[in-house]
């Protein structure tokens, strides 16, 4: 926990949060340059903050030629920066509800309620929808991070990421039924449907 | 050079020309047909018939059977998890039902080349019904790696 800690309270400053935020939204990875355009500032200053938030272990850094030359001569490779796939949580007083989600999980496949789980997912979704709002600025609500490609909305994050690699078709399913139900009362006949890549979340939403 | 043998065993809830299996009946060539191109994949069961193993019935009337062979557990994973595969696997008790079945899926390691037979299959079912995930009879939740690599950790 200390090291979530210390994670965590890397943001307490806005414009480093800023700087998080703005790599962690884009999909791909970000040089130095780009950040400091984003949020109009120096480009020290934005190195120092992206910096900062690979030291607390929110970003990692890799490198890359951008302009495709190679060899000598070709420049040096630029510092990109991508968000951290590790996982950080805060909870105090300390709970451990993904402890139980697994073992909730485990004992809904051993009972093979698979179709309870989705039903009650899908209830669920029709609840959240029925409060209204837009299908994609609910979708970032709940943490999809959505991205309209074409006629189509790609989800960006999935939010029960190490419960899906552990339980697949139960939690991958369930995820699917929680957004039809969504879709159902927010974008009534757009099409809902599970296509699971090697990134993102499984579910893809067509208009 | 080992390569990792999967057998899988399932009771359907109708006969495959019911109107109950039609959607598995409909997206299993098309799931074979991923599963013979997908990166690391080696052979599956066929029946006489050539295209899948759904006549087979080696273990009793009414348990259907699927075995294959990958050159990774990651090869396997990675169809078994995602794409058109996963969205079958999360109805498949629409389909299927497991009751009184304790395990319904077992992996081992077989020697590159070998063609694993439903007998040594069902030993290695049973092996990890007795025993529990081990080097010799595992699943995809806790794999063991091929007899000749160490450990890590």
């Amino acid at each position: 926990m200390p090291d979530d800690i210390g994670a965590i309270s890397a943001l307490a400053d806005p414009l480093r949060r800023s700087a998080y935020q703005a790599v962690a939204a884009a999909d791909r990875p970000m040089g130095r340059d780009e950040v400091a355009e984003a949020l109009g500032i120096g480009r020290t200053l934005a190195a120092f903050h992206l910096d900062k938030l690979v030291d607390a272990g929110l970003l990692e850094v890799s490198y890359a030629r951008r302009s495709g030359r190679s060899g000598p001569g070709a420049g040096r490779p630029a510092k990109l920066y991508r968000r951290s796939a590790v996982e950080h949580e805060v909870s105090l007083p300390p709970r451990e509800y993904r402890a139980a989600a697994e073992l909730l999980a485990e004992a809904v496949e051993r009972a093979g309620a698979d179709a309870t789980l989705y039903a009650v997912a899908r209830e669920h979704g029709r609840q959240v929808g029925a409060a209204g709002g837009g299908l994609l600025a609910t979708l970032e609500k709940l943490g999809y991070e959505p991205e309209l490609h074409d006629a189509s909305v790609l989800l960006r994050n999935c939010p029960f990421h190490q419960l899906a690699n552990q339980f697949p078709p139960l939690v991958c399913g369930m995820n699917l039924a929680l957004l039809e139900g969504l879709a159902a009362q927010l974008a009534p006949g757009c099409k809902v449907r599970m296509d699971r890549g090697p990134t993102g979340c499984c579910v893809v939403i067509d208009f | 050079m080992w390569h990792l043998a999967q057998l899988n065993v399932a009771r359907p809830l109708a006969p495959l020309d019911s109107a109950q299996m039609a959607d598995f009946v409909r997206d299993l060539p098309v799931i074979n047909a991923l599963a013979d191109a997908a990166p690391g994949f080696v052979w599956r069961l066929r029946d006489e018939d050539g295209q899948d193993a759904t006549s087979l019935r080696p273990y009793g009337p009414e348990t259907m059977v699927n075995m294959s062979v990958w050159e990774s557990v990651e090869a396997l994973r990675d169809f078994v998890y995602r794409g058109p595969h996963l969205n079958s696997l999360r109805r498949r008790r629409e389909w299927f039902d497991y009751a009184g079945i304790e395990a319904h899926l077992v992996l081992w390691w077989i020697p590159a080349g070998v063609t694993p037979t439903l007998d040594e299959a069902r030993d290695r079912l049973e092996l990890l019904i007795r025993k529990g995930p081990g080097p010799d009879a595992f699943t995809l939740r806790r794999p063991y790696p091929p007899p000749d690599q160490v450990p890590s950790g």
